[in-house]
């Protein structure tokens, strides 16, 4: 069995995009309990808690909601650009995935497999900055499509925000770049192993607070959220969509909500490293009980900035649209580019 | 110039201006809230009981001698919305008058309370029933047998009526 040839690298592919793609779905699907359980309790009240042992069946019950509605075609759309948007979106919003490491390699047979599509790929950073600014495009193709006001201005200043926090949140990994020499991921997290002062939230913190603030803006989350803000634009982009369109919609969103936890805590909290150097646990490399404390190391990260992303939801009120951009341009990019140039000058005075 | 205020105390301190300190207290604040005691009442396990002076549905009073309605015609003629329908029959009793039809259309009742207030004889009063629930418009038509109810279950509205009426 030669492990090079094109189809098995294809067939290994798959499998893994298989498996990669079904653990995002159900998080989505996780994320709208969470979201909703969190906000009532930090509301003093209990969420959903009638549909399954307490409420963790919702998120299905709301999606065959969603199967169910009829779906709606304003007669004035662009009908082709209104089918395009929402699969655009979720197609953005999965394709991040192919270049996250979710843990080292596993030997399986005697195949070195690695965890992740292609974790090391020498151009895993660009990759991701390339697919989110791409991302923008179907907010803006659905607010436009939809031909209506409130669609179009909700899409334009979707748009408008998107792009302004792309600049602050690139030159925010700059910093990291400086510091590992290298734009693939998997060598950004190996770059962290040992304890967890090796972490690069240690080493830039400046850069951990603006890619925290730019990630906030590019998922679409408040603060920074009044793209979709019902009171502000009745709605937004997605007002003229209903049933599994809107559904994907909100797929996307909250798989972009994942994914950017997913990026903080591999650029910032050490991706799959444990806080303690993991030769400690006697565990040899590649093997299956590793791989899985890896795992469960990341997933433990991603969730815990997932809550943290409905924790400032449900805590920080909504920018004005002004406010939004003045701190965007005005505040992230000059701050960036501080951290750029203090980072820089540490790394020449320690040469 | 005397009239003006000056705002220069309202302007944020540098430390103030980050933002970032006040936003981790507020975080702070929210997670604390997290632990404290809910208020959900689990509806169909924890019912809400009203007290004697609610508005529920109107229901007839039934003695152990029957009804006491005498089928005036009061409540029919003052409600505003119209759903109130009597008929009136001829009885042996002391009373002489009974309603052979009486019928609540619950789809038109407000609840308002009128029928109770104009009855001369205490014989139709607002209950504390306010889950009314119905599959079909016909069920809504209510008759004399889902309108009677024993006057037990109705002291708390009477003792309410003779206190403020």
């Amino acid at each position: 069995m030669e492990n090079t040839t094109i189809t098995w690298l294809l067939a290994e592919a798959g499998v893994k995009a298989l498996i990669i793609s079904q653990i995002v779905l159900v998080l989505a699907a996780a994320e709208v309990w969470i979201e909703r359980r969190i906000a009532a309790f930090i509301q003093n009240r209990i969420g959903p808690n009638r549909v399954g042992p307490m409420g963790l069946l919702q998120p299905f019950a709301d999606v065959v909601k969603l199967f169910m509605k009829e779906d709606i075609i304003p007669a004035a759309a662009h009908k082709n650009f209104h089918r395009l948007a929402p699969t655009l979106a979720l197609i953005i919003a999965f394709s991040v995935y192919a270049v996250m490491p979710f843990g080292d390699y596993v030997n399986i047979m005697g195949h070195q497999v690695k965890m992740g599509i292609l974790p090391d790929s020498n151009i895993g950073l660009l990759y991701i900055l390339a697919m989110t600014s791409v991302g923008v495009y179907g907010i803006t193709l659905a607010g436009w499509s939809s031909n209506s006001k409130y669609s179009l201005l909700g899409g334009l200043r979707a748009s408008a925000q998107m792009i302004s926090y792309e600049l602050s949140m690139g030159l925010s990994l700059v910093g990291i770049i400086m510091l590992t020499q290298t734009l693939s991921l998997d060598a950004m997290v190996k770059h962290q192993a040992g304890w967890f002062w090796n972490w690069h939230i240690v080493t830039q913190p400046l850069g951990f607070i603006i890619f925290l603030v730019s990630s906030f803006a590019e998922t679409n989350r408040t603060p920074f959220d009044l793209p979709e803000a019902e009171p502000e634009l009745v709605g937004g982009f997605n007002t003229e969509y209903s049933g599994m369109k809107f559904g994907m919609f909100f797929l996307a969103e909250y798989a972009n909500m994942a994914t950017a936890s997913g990026l903080i805590s591999l650029f910032y909290f050490g991706g799959y490293n444990l806080p303690f150097p993991q030769e400690m646990l006697g565990l040899e490399a590649g093997s299956i009980p590793l791989a899985l404390v890896q795992f469960g190391a990341f997933a433990l990260k991603v969730l815990f900035f997932i809550f943290f992303f409905v924790w400032v939801r449900w805590t920080v009120p909504r920018f004005r649209y002004d406010q939004l951009m003045s701190l965007g341009w005005k505040v992230m990019l000059p701050l960036a580019i501080i951290n750029v140039l203090i980072t820089a000058s540490v790394i020449m005075f320690l040469k | 110039m005397e009239n003006t205020q000056s705002y220069e105390k309202d302007r944020l301190t540098f430390w103030e201006s980050l933002y970032l300190p006040e936003i981790a207290r507020g975080l702070g604040i929210t997670f604390r809230q997290m632990f404290k005691p809910k208020f959900t009442r689990q509806y169909p396990e924890e019912r809400w009981e009203p007290e004697g002076s609610y508005r529920g549905r109107p229901v007839l009073v039934l003695e152990e001698s029957g009804e006491r309605c005498v089928a005036c015609g009061l409540c029919s003629r003052v409600c505003p919305a119209l759903a109130i329908e009597v008929q009136a029959g001829e009885t042996e009793k002391t009373k002489e008058r009974y309603p052979i039809k009486f019928e609540i259309n619950m789809l038109r009742c407000i609840y308002c309370g009128y029928c109770e207030e104009v009855c001369p004889e205490e014989a139709i009063v607002m209950s504390k029933d306010y889950d009314i629930i119905f599959t079909d418009a016909n069920e809504a038509i209510l008759g004399k047998e889902r309108l009677l109810v024993p006057v037990e279950r109705l002291q708390d509205r009477l003792e309410f009526l003779r206190q403020y009426k």
